[in-house]
């Protein structure tokens, strides 16, 4: 009896996700994929000593070997160590910028949810007509204005990484605001919110103790999906030309430099693609197995 | 009839109203002048600076100026081209053909593999064609169109040699050899786009079709003693299809996305290869022209898409 009461205390929230997300196998093998390329990007360089810049026009285009397990470019720089440093780059606009989305995102739906009325009207007027706009010819076009005086003013790698992670966090939040708002429009009719308020709860208490838990799965879930899309939109900006600067050999930049190199150096190119695509398919694995595991009918 | 018609075509303008705010708000919030480099660039007289100044009233207060550029817009007026001195909005007219051509046919393209993968994979549930298609469109919804359609060169131009990397829209041959000289250079770039797409589809159409099979008029159709190919394809495709003309109306914006990469692989001569161009030369005149294209392109099809959508179900009532 007593046992069984100490196993029950353990049975959280969080444990019986967790429990229903090992028994979905593409999720987790996604996860151990992804905590692995996120591991190898933080850690690498620093185990992995060889320069990411060193020029060597005698070794240029060279297939995989021993000295360079993954072969060099047309300058001769060494593709691991490109891959780990620009992944990065790539990993971390992907991770801050999901989080960003997801605070303007859950702040707008949360509110518009919450209130109702005028607010709501304008916010849902302004997240539809985003939605509606076509999104890579968007961002391009606040690239192509912002990047240069941001750069002049706090420095290439800098200016660069902040217009990309506001970008595509500010272009990321608005299906999570409509997730979010239709949440909160169910959970406030719900008899525990009404107690709450009998009892003089503050709206912004009310919000963020009361309301968002309930509305926490969801988010998560479009938080996992995010990383993939600003990913996936980052390395298509540094493809394009757009993004970051060759010095800072994002996914996409590595793509970007290689894809003249396509009849000479096939490695070069098949490396920074695979990584992209592994990465988006783990983060889709692990979206797919948030979802179930986090559905509570699902117990 | 009309009236829906004329209704649902009337909510588009505060769309493309708010679309052109977007767009100014942009261009006036853009740090300093965006006119600047002008005054160094040779290849513009002064005139015309002066002339674009004029007409952009930079020096006037925020809502005047954006009701003139607004109104210039709309009467057709979208500029001059810095580099080619062209009017913007022949530019774009000249490209567009080619672009809405990619797109079109890889619409087609994808519905062609993605109506019948979905099916299947529904009727013969968790077997294992059901398994290749969901396998399928997990790997085409990853994989990235630049990376695609890198992948392809790699494969049909540099290794196999069948298809040629570059597209062009002047083609010497006439009637048949033209025909195969298109069809030869819009290959790859069409099964970029189509890949991506129909993997989306799929899902969704297989979807659809599991909520049908298990309706009653399906378990009625199957009691008359249907052959089972029949119930399928008259009974429950017909209905299940409905829904999918919002996932395509959802996904115009994202493949307008992709044709832009894939014009910029291929370097198909459309406007999303001239977006890029005109970026890394500075011609903002055509950079906000494209935009607004892109712009109005989406709302158009998103349209055509809800009327199509009215019309396909009959439970939608149009007052």
């Amino acid at each position: 009896m007593e046992a069984l009461k100490a196993r029950d205390a353990h049975r959280t929230l969080w444990s019986n996700a967790w429990r229903q997300f090992r028994r979905h196998r593409l999720a987790m093998a996604g996860l151990s994929v992804f905590t692995f390329f996120v591991v190898a990007c933080a850690a690498g360089p620093f185990v992995y000593r060889t320069p990411a810049d060193a020029l060597d026009f005698a070794r240029s285009n060279e297939g995989p070997s021993f000295e360079h397990p993954l072969g060099t470019n047309d300058r001769g720089e060494d593709m691991l160590a490109r891959v780990l440093y620009g992944g990065q780059v790539s990993l971390a606009v992907g991770i801050v910028a999901m989080f960003l989305g997801l605070v303007i995102g859950t702040a707008i739906g949360a509110i518009s949810g919450y209130f109702g009325g005028i607010i709501d009207l304008l916010l849902m007027r302004l997240t539809e007509l985003l939605i509606s706009l076509p999104q890579l010819p968007l961002l391009l076009l606040i690239v192509y204005f912002f990047r240069d005086s941001l750069r002049e003013r706090i420095g290439i790698y800098a200016g660069t990484f902040l217009v990309m992670v506001c970008v595509l966090g500010g272009l990321q939040w608005m299906p999570v605001a409509r997730l979010v708002r239709a949440a909160f429009l169910s959970i406030k009719t719900k008899e525990y919110i009404e107690a709450a308020h009998c009892i003089g709860v503050p709206p912004l208490r009310m919000i963020v103790s009361h309301m968002l838990p309930n509305a926490a799965s969801g988010i998560i879930v479009s938080g996992s999906l995010a990383v993939a899309g600003v990913i996936l939109a980052e390395s298509t900006l540094s493809f394009l030309g757009l993004g970051f600067p060759p010095d800072y050999p994002t996914w996409g930049r590595l793509l970007f430099d290689a894809k003249d190199l396509l009849a000479i150096a096939p490695h070069v190119v098949l490396i920074p693609g695979a990584m992209i695509f592994l990465t988006v398919l783990s983060i889709n694995f692990i979206g797919d197995g948030l979802r179930d595991a986090l559905d509570p009918r699902k117990l | 009839m009309t009236k829906f018609l004329v209704r649902r075509s009337l909510i588009a303008i505060p769309t493309l109203v708010g679309i052109s705010l977007v767009l100014f708000a942009i261009i006036a919030m853009a740090p300093g002048d965006p006119f600047s480099d002008l005054a160094q660039n040779p290849n513009v007289p002064p005139e015309l600076r002066l002339q674009l100044r004029q007409q952009l009233g930079l020096d006037d207060p925020v809502l005047i100026q954006y009701g003139r550029w607004a109104t210039s817009m709309a009467r057709g007026n979208w500029g001059v081209s810095f580099s080619s001195h062209v009017p913007v909005l022949d530019l774009i007219w000249g490209r567009l053909p080619t672009t809405l051509f990619v797109v079109g046919s890889s619409y087609l393209v994808a519905l062609i593999i993605a109506i019948p993968a979905g099916v299947i994979s529904a009727v013969k549930q968790y077997s294992w064609m059901d398994n290749l298609a969901t396998t399928f469109a997990f790997l085409g919804y990853s994989l990235p169109t630049f990376f695609t359609g890198l992948l392809f060169i790699l494969v049909f131009t540099v290794k196999l040699g069948w298809l040629p990397e570059v597209y062009t829209t002047n083609i010497q041959e006439t009637g048949w050899g033209w025909v195969l000289v298109m069809l030869r250079q819009a290959a790859m770039p069409v099964a970029v786009l189509a890949l991506f797409q129909s993997a989306e589809v799929a899902r969704f159409v297989r979807a659809s079709v599991l909520e049908v099979l298990h309706l009653d008029y399906v378990r009625t159709a199957r009691a008359k003693g249907l052959s089972e190919s029949r119930v399928v394809v008259w009974h429950v495709v017909r209905n299940a299809l409905i829904p999918v003309v919002t996932i395509l109306a959802l996904q115009v914006p994202s493949i307008f996305t992709g044709a832009l990469v894939t014009e910029q692989i291929f370097r198909v001569p459309g406007i999303g290869s001239l977006l890029i161009r005109s970026m890394n030369s500075h011609d903002t005149p055509v950079v906000m022209g494209i935009f607004f294209t892109y712009s109005v392109l989406v709302v158009v099809f998103t349209l055509a898409a809800d009327v199509l959508y009215g019309i396909l179900d009959p439970r939608i009532r149009y007052n």
